[in-house]
């Protein structure tokens, strides 16, 4: 099905199971342990060997020597596979650094040799006594900061440049110039990434944790130089991903080489450090923007130039996207850099782009508010747009922004107080709030539905439920679509014998898969209106009934001979990306508590309102939305990866470092979705909201700090070393 | 991890009389540090002795009026018995400030006085550590120290001690009794327990190889208003940047200890004089050694606040 103009009237609009409040149809099996995740699946294959990964302990340079002898011998152990027995692997387009194979290290804990062995300890400890020569090259330079004075080295993307920014921006009445950073990140999701691996007759099966079922089959297939029919991969649950598991990892490469080299299957884990340092993370960004506005507060000129880590060949994290198409203003200059660091790879997490601008444009706000003496709601009210500011002709398909603005000004009973001006107590308190942009992109999807003769349908894609809840509006499309009740529909996920289907990533998945299915169900209904020689537009699936004005027939009843099968894909058209900007907007408000003496921050209530087309299914996108709101809050307070300048790697490479809220760190949260759909986007009229939740959120955190304390930090995360000296004395 | 042998023993002379038989031996007790420890390699015992079973996990009253907390008792035993609730509430605090409820249900009071440093280093085998590998350089001086020493530091080694209870015992005046492999005892009051750096991080304790202890013991209560107030970087569930553990009495003298500063629980004694004139005058003679990094400088102001915020709280 191709999607080349907006949606009509359809059967999904009758919103009977679509919309619901459904609970998670496979929460029993998460809440009870019943769900395997990869490294679970001892039902997959009999006989499964234990491979532990051996990671490089410099960042840069070659390996001269491994001695595995006394690992060979140990206990247990099968066999040691390692970097020095094999050239560089083939890469994946998709993959920016090397994931095995040759002497170079191009960054720390690359990994360099798997052990495998009968059991874990025996893997690990074997793992453990491989000797490593390495000729270590110290000569790189790894602090952002610094490579972002060498301007010969960037690549430099000049996004935006209309008008005359310099000349504007000289003129302008007010004006705000200032630098922020947002530091690197790590998803650290729950599950680590693992698979199992195994190899019989030339053809490879993986059990992994992976969004995208596709590019990890299409990836192992280049790797190994196989066909990618020859190649299996299932991923029915995975233990949380924010991009992390996007694309193929080492995991699944050092399983399929230790499985091959054992003949018996062969399961990696990738212990916690590895996941940080061998696996990628959220880019550093140094951010510097400009405002002009009049004095009434219309912006005139707006200047964003934000720089970010990768290796060669990388996008790093682009924090100007939102810049070009949130607030309006004439002129506008807009330019991303490529600082090329060789630290672990950097690529996409949660909000890619949007979660770190963010953090800087709206902190940019409120202090451009503050200046111009404005309620910073108003300030964003009167910058709103209609139109992508930089080209005019394209508009937003759908933008409620003000409308997210007013409502949650109104519910939080924003007053918009002076900073300073609340204490409790030993207690200072800040009221603060931003806005939030978030593209709504769209992925061709697939899907395949088989009605069985007993009247339940079998649903199958390859689509992955990272744990947003793409079982659960998956079944209930299916639902709507056929008229068969939620418990009738049998979803199957992950699998790579299913239709490709868009994959969990970039706040597509529930957009574009739903679509894909929608149109697999289209596909049914039109085989069943041929064999009732109806027209399909004017039949009714309803109750488990195909109803066709007067005659009505049970719906299994065309199964009876045997399934009946429909498959089909949609496909977006480019009328979406040409003609309309889809995106999706939120407003974010928060209060807090900064104590006077010690600078510790205690958030007390959130509430975010959010437009984001039509609501699938309002549980599942409010849980991804506070989930976003937490990951927001870990952004503003505590989540950063520590450079060691040095030595080139992430110190703080375990949980107990790497710190994320916890549950004494979340206050009550609030969300808040306008109601509506946005016919432009998919036949379903929805949109994602799983990035939407994080985007903004740290810098409404981060304006309540200031508006509590009266300091301004401009550097993520805002950990109170970083302002107890400007704290006024007790 | 490395393949060690394990046995367990009922008594505590059994305890040591088994350690001085197995110079590579280490006592196991709540396992919750030393487990994890030897998963990296960074312990590497080859035999295990576990001391669960020794039947040093009661409170009781000392002939002083003070209490004998057998080192077997849960840290979440210990924070919740009245007696020490009501006579000796700073610890009990602290022991609710450090790590998790799980965590503390395992976790011992001699383990607990006996975890080793969270410096991020220590924890990665391909790092520089003088703590983990003696000679072979410290890698946080020059790398990432933002959570490490300030004070009591050395060339070798800004390593931080990471428990709360120790600091509230540190400010109760405890003593850590220990037998050895003969049957001696020892009373090693906690000013004298754990060690500055120097040249050897590696030690961390007055502890011999071997010495096994048994209790820690607390004199008669000293009343006061007693205060634990720990700042990290979250509100739960993370190691302190700076701890106060403090008893003001009602003529606002009293005594404090630090946590977070040092490689041991910090307390200058000359310095609670200047109690009753308030958090600066304190911290300006208990720190004025410091010799902080760009990276954890913060952590004298902290302390100076945290201190000052204590000491208001106290009059209220
Ligand atoms: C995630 C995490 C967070 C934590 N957060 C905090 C925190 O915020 N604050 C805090 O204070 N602590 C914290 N801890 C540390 C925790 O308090 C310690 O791990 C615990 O107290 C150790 O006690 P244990 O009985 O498990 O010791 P074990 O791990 O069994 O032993 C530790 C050491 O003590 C030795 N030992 C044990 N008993 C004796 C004895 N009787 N005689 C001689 N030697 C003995 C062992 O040989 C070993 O070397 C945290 C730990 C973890 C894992
Ligand atoms: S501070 Fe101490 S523990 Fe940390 S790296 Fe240096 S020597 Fe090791």
């Amino acid at each position: 099905m191709k999607f080349d103009r907006p949606a009509t009237t359809n059967p999904s609009d009758r919103m009977a199971v679509l919309g619901q409040p459904h609970t998670r149809i496979d929460g029993k099996l998460k809440t009870t342990g019943t769900a395997a995740y990869a490294y679970e699946r001892h039902d997959a294959v009999e006989g499964q060997l234990y491979g532990y990964p051996l990671g490089a302990g410099i960042a840069r340079g070659h390996v001269l020597a491994m001695d595995t002898r006394e690992a060979e011998a140990a206990p247990g152990v099968v066999t040691v596979v390692t970097t020095l027995q094999m050239e560089k692997l083939p890469q994946d387009d998709r993959n920016i650094v090397r994931l095995f194979g040759g002497p170079e290290i191009v960054h720390y804990h690359q990994a360099i040799a798997v052990v495998v062995a009968e059991t874990f300890e025996q893997a690990r400890a074997a793992a453990n006594m491989i000797r490593v020569t390495y000729d270590e090259d110290t000569s790189e330079i790894y602090n952002l900061a610094e490579k972002r004075e060498m301007v010969e080295d960037q690549d430099i993307q000049t996004h935006t440049n209309v008008g005359d920014f310099h000349t504007a921006f000289g003129q302008a009445e007010v004006k705000l110039d200032a630098t922020y950073v947002t530091p690197p990140q790590t998803h650290v999701m729950m599950e680590p990434h693992a698979s199992i691996a195994h190899w019989t007759d030339g053809r490879l099966r993986v059990w992994t944790s992976s969004q995208m079922i596709d590019w990890h089959r299409q990836a192992l297939a280049t790797t190994f130089s196989l066909d990618p029919e020859a190649v299996h991969v299932e991923s029915p649950f995975i233990g949380g991903g924010f991009g992390g598991k996007l694309f193929l990892r080492a995991d699944a490469v050092l399983a399929a080489l230790g499985a091959k080299k054992a003949g018996r299957p062969v399961k990696v884990a990738l212990p916690r450090p590895m996941v940080i340092n061998n696996t990628t993370h959220r880019a550093e960004t140094i951010q510097h923007i400009r405002i002009g506005a009049t004095k009434e507060g219309k912006i005139t000129a707006i200047f964003h130039d934000c720089v970010s880590n990768t290796p060669p060949g990388g996008a790093g994290e682009d924090a100007t996207n939102q810049t070009r198409y949130f607030y309006a203003g004439e002129h506008r200059l807009i330019v991303n850099r490529l600082a090329q660091v060789r630290l672990p790879e950097s690529n996409s997490m949660r909000a890619p782009g949007e979660a770190a601008g963010l953090m800087a444009l709206e902190v940019a706000m409120d202090e451009m508010a503050e200046k111009l003496g404005m309620d910073p709601v108003e300030f964003r009210i009167a910058n709103d747009t209609q139109v992508v500011p930089e080209n005019p002709s394209q508009k937003f398909s759908q933008r409620r922004f003000v409308e997210c603005l007013r409502h949650g000004a109104e519910t939080f009973g924003w007053t918009n107080p002076k900073p300073m001006s609340q204490r409790d107590g030993d207690w200072l308190i800040g009221h603060g709030m931003s806005g939030a942009y978030r593209g709504a992109p769209a992925q061709p999807s697939g899907a395949r539905v088989r009605l069985q003769p007993n009247g339940r349908l079998i649903v199958e894609t390859d689509m992955t439920d990272i744990g947003t809840g793409s079982y659960t509006i998956l079944a209930q499309t299916a639902a709507e679509m056929t008229g068969l009740p939620m418990d009738r529909i049998e979803m199957r996920l992950g699998n790579s014998s299913f239709p490709v289907s868009s994959g969990s990533g970039g706040q597509f998945g529930a957009a574009s898969s739903t679509a894909g299915l929608y149109a697999a169900c289209v596909a049914l209904r039109a085989m069943i209106a041929e064999r009732m020689q109806a027209d399909p537009d004017t039949l009714d699936f309803r109750d488990g009934q195909v109803i066709d004005g007067a005659r009505s027939l049970p719906l299994s009843g065309f199964a009876s001979e045997g399934e009946m099968v429909a498959e089909d894909k949609i496909e977006f058209g480019d009328f979406r990306s040409k003609e309309y900007k889809l995106a999706t907007f939120a407003a974010h408000f928060v209060e807090t508590r900064v104590n006077a003496y010690t600078g510790e921050i205690r958030l007390q209530r959130m509430l975010s309102v959010c437009d984001a087309g039509r609501i699938l299914n309002p549980v599942t996108a409010r849980s991804q939305v506070i989930g976003g709101m937490t990951m927001g809050v870990g952004s503003a307070l505590m989540e950063k990866l520590d450079v060691d300048d040095k030595r080139g790697f992430f110190v703080n490479h375990d949980l107990a470092g790497y710190e994320v809220p916890v549950h004494l760190d979340i206050p009550q949260q609030e969300v808040i979705f306008l109601t509506g759909d946005d016919p432009v986007s998919t036949p379903l009229k929805a949109k994602g909201v799983g990035e939407l939740g994080i985007s903004g959120v740290a810098a409404a955190v981060a304006n309540a700090i200031h508006n509590a304390t009266g300091v301004r930090v401009r550097d993520f995360p805002i950990t109170l070393d970083k302002f107890i000296d400007r704290l006024p004395p007790v | 991890m490395k393949p060690f042998t394990y046995e367990r023993v009922s008594t505590a002379a059994a305890a040591a009389a088994a350690a001085a038989a197995n110079p590579g031996a280490k006592f196991i007790a709540g396992g919750t540090n030393l487990l994890d420890l030897m998963k990296l390699e960074i312990e590497a015992p080859t035999h295990l002795i576990d001391v669960n079973a020794t039947g040093l996990d009661k409170i009781e009253p000392t002939a002083e009026g003070g209490l004998r907390i057998g080192a077997m008792v849960r840290n979440t035993d210990l924070a919740a018995d009245v007696r020490v609730r009501r006579d000796y509430p700073v610890l009990s605090r602290a022991l609710l400030a450090g790590a998790s409820g799980q965590l503390r249900n395992k976790a011992t009071t001699s383990g607990n006085l006996l975890q080793r440093t969270r410096c991020p280093y220590f924890y990665d085998t391909n790092m520089p550590c003088n703590k983990r590998a003696p000679g072979s350089g410290c890698g946080a001086m020059d790398g990432i120290s933002r959570q490490l020493a300030v004070i009591g530091g050395s060339d070798a080694c800004i390593a931080t001690h990471p428990g709360d209870m120790p600091v509230a015992m540190r400010v109760l005046d405890a003593v850590v009794e220990t037998v050895d492999a003969a049957g001696k005892t020892r009373s090693i009051p906690m000013a004298d327990f754990h060690t500055l750096p120097g040249d050897t991080p590696e030690v961390e304790t007055v502890l011999k190889q071997g010495e096994f202890i048994t209790a820690v013991t607390l004199p008669a209560p000293v009343g006061g208003r007693q205060i634990y107030h720990k700042v990290r970087d979250r509100a739960s569930y993370a190691f302190a940047l700076v701890s106060v553990a403090a008893i003001v009495q009602p003529d606002g003298t009293g005594r404090v200890a630090f946590g977070g500063l040092a490689h041991k629980p910090w307390r200058v004694e000359e310095a609670e004089t200047e109690m009753p004139n308030g958090a600066r005058a304190v911290t300006a003679r208990a720190l004025a050694d410091a010799d902080p990094t760009g990276d954890n400088a913060y952590k004298l102001s902290l302390a100076e606040r945290t201190l000052a915020l204590v000491l208001a709280e106290a009059k209220e």
